[in-house]
């Protein structure tokens, strides 16, 4: 065994520009492997992370749009019934007893908070110009148990709302917009055409576009007034899990208890969670790719070498090595070659991550952020080595078992 | 005299281009300290014979034994196993490791029966190149030799076991009448004075002439000796 390694490693040593050009073709492929899945992870964990923050884990409302049994069906309920195109009935997107609900829900031990609020489109204006966006009424110190509202505020305090009974915070790509600074007013309309001016208390930023510029959060009572509804008025019930995992199994739960239309985190957000689906699988195809290229490389270097070392092999098998040893004397060959390649490509990959991480970036409106963010998860540094060496192995395992199988005496002869 | 190999109705077959008869029921024996010498013209299969008694070739009818082990019907490790400790070869070609040096070349066969530690095997290398004149030669790279030290490292390589048998395939078809004359007088000496057997294909008759033994065959069968 000694033996078999010491001749591996000569016959590594004695050519060493085949064995780095061998060696280069895996650390390239590790190496590219480590800073994509680095890149794209850090992404897709930023994204994931942004919108968990920002989103509930099950959000309770009342849908109107839904689809509801037409009233013939209830009284002809035998009979063939053809509806064509029902619209909605004319309802209010009020969760009745929603403050009992929610006050029901918070006892769940799953339940780590619940804040029922207020949602409603709104126009803002500015001028003569009208920006459409939305409001939310909401128990402010409850929002920022659920959300973490105050980290993310940019000015004024959160506190700052409840003071205020005629308060806004606004998210700093509508401020902009707008042109507003905090202590400015601004002027709002619903679409029902009630006109109100309220106060900027406040400015946040949760990192994502689609919050950014177009929410406002106001205090509950001051919705309900916009909208001129009663003390009772609440649309929206937003609740936060110890374990976001449960979210999925719980949702269909709390619909059926409440009759409301109950949605989970992942069904909100399939868009973004698509999003990382389809990154994964380019990285790894990629990845996958440059692997087998560089999986190729290794066949054909070791090829080479078997066909160059035919006497060698011979010899050795006269003088009594077994096939299994022949064959271990190459496979080390490619081992030692995809473990050194693999452990560069790890190296190059986390210099190149390091490089990307400090790289400038413009997320733009879409996402507030300066510098990509990448991963340095250890797991794909494991996954990484453990296939770099998979692909030598068995790159070399054919060309060595070629070499096993080569009959000494018709080399041997010479004629 | 102790009998070293003995061959019993050995018979193969060529079945490319079409099925011949290379091997007509062979019955050969050596004693111990024979110095051999198989002779034949072209295709009479008398280095065919050769390999089968090196055991590399398996595919034949009869029985072989070596050194009181029957060796027919054993699989290729373990025949690879029982050359290493039992067999020594030279061939026409030195096939020495290049990338070697002189002195891991003989060492090689004895680091991998592992019998002796690494560092008694080097001294047994040494004294058989010192033995064949050539221990200056010992941590050159083996590619830097001239044809007649590569030829005299492959038989100290061939020795480094103590094999029962040296077997040679035409072991100075490629040297010089300086260089054969120098290999001969080796054998000699390894035979006269060691005891050491050695089984020879050749077509050199001087070379054969001054051998112990000569064997001739001819169309597949032994025809003197």
């Amino acid at each position: 065994m000694k033996l078999v390694a010491e001749i591996a490693k000569t016959h590594l040593l004695s050519k060493p520009k085949q064995t780095i050009v061998a060696m280069m073709g895996v650390t390239f492929g590790i190496g590219m492997f480590i800073a994509m899945v680095s890149l794209m992870t850090g992404l897709n964990n930023f994204t994931e992370e942004l919108t968990m923050t920002s989103s509930p884990d099950i959000h309770i409302y009342n849908d109107v749009t839904e689809g509801r049994p037409s009233i013939i069906e209830q009284v002809n309920t035998n009979g063939i019934n053809v509806i064509h195109h029902q619209k909605p009935k004319n309802e209010t997107s009020k969760v009745r007893n929603a403050l009992q609900i929610a006050e029901l829900i918070r006892k769940d031990p799953r339940v780590k908070g619940v804040a029922p609020s207020i949602s409603s489109q709104v126009f803002y204006n500015y001028g003569p110009v009208q920006l459409s966006g939305n409001i939310l009424g909401v128990d402010i110190l409850e929002e920022d148990k659920l959300f973490g509202l105050r980290a993310k505020m940019k000015a004024g305090r959160i506190e700052d709302l409840k003071a205020n009974h005629d308060g806004l915070i606004m998210g700093k790509g509508l401020a902009r917009k707008l042109n507003i600074n905090v202590g400015d007013r601004v002027v709002m309309t619903t679409p029902q055409g009630y006109t109100m001016t309220l106060k900027v208390v406040g400015i946040f930023q949760m990192g994502i576009g689609t919050v950014d510029n177009v929410r406002s959060y106001a205090n509950i009572s001051t919705v309900q007034t916009i909208l001129q509804q009663d003390h009772f008025y609440i649309t929206d019930i937003n609740i936060k899990l110890h374990d976001i995992n449960l979210a999925k199994g719980f949702a269909p739960l709390l619909s059926d208890m409440y009759g409301y239309k109950s949605e989970d985190w992942e069904t909100a957000n399939a868009t973004f969670l698509t999003g990382s689906i389809i990154r994964n699988i380019l990285t790894y195809s990629v990845s996958i790719t440059l692997l087998i290229v560089a999986g190729f490389g290794i066949y054909n270097i070791l090829n080479m070498t078997i066909y160059n070392k035919m006497k060698d092999i011979a010899i050795l098998k006269a003088m009594g090595f077994a096939g299994k040893d022949v064959k271990l004397i190459f496979m080390i060959q490619s081992l030692v070659i995809g473990f050194i390649g693999s452990v560069l490509g790890l190296m190059i990959g986390f210099g190149l991550s390091s490089l990307i991480a400090q790289a400038p970036f413009d997320g733009g409106d879409f996402i507030s952020i300066d510098r990509l963010p990448v991963n340095f998860d250890p797991k794909y540094y494991i996954i990484g080595i453990v296939f770099g060496v998979l692909t030598t192995a068995f790159a070399g395992y054919m060309p060595s078992r070629k070499a096993s199988k080569i009959d000494p005496i018709e080399i041997l002869r010479g004629q | 005299m102790e009998q070293v190999l003995k061959t019993h109705k050995v018979t193969k077959y060529f079945y490319e281009p079409e099925k011949f008869q290379v091997l007509k029921e062979i019955d050969l024996s050596v004693n111990r300290g024979e110095f051999l010498s198989l002779v034949g013209k072209s295709g009479c299969g008398k280095s065919t014979l050769m390999y089968v008694l090196s055991t590399m070739d398996t595919d034949y009818e009869g029985e072989l034994e070596i050194a009181g082990e029957r060796l027919t019907d054993r699989d290729q490790n373990q025949l690879a196993a029982f050359r290493n400790q039992h067999i020594g070869f030279v061939f026409q070609f030195h096939y020495l490791l290049p990338e070697f040096t002189v002195l891991q070349n003989v060492m090689i066969p004895a680091l991998k029966l592992a019998k002796y530690s690494k560092r008694e095997i080097e001294d047994r290398a040494y004294e058989k190149l010192k033995m064949l004149g050539i221990q200056e030669q010992a941590l050159k790279q083996s590619s830097k030799l001239s044809g007649g030290q590569q030829q005299r490292v492959a038989i100290a390589r061939a020795l480094i076991n103590d094999p029962d048998i040296i077997m040679g395939d035409e072991p100075t078809g490629n040297l010089d009448t300086y260089n054969t004359h120098l290999v001969f007088e080796i054998f000699q000496e390894l035979t006269h004075k060691y005891h050491q057997t050695i089984i020879a294909v050749t077509h050199d008759d001087e070379f054969a002439k001054k051998s112990d033994r000569i064997v001739e065959m001819s169309d597949g069968r032994i025809v003197k000796h």
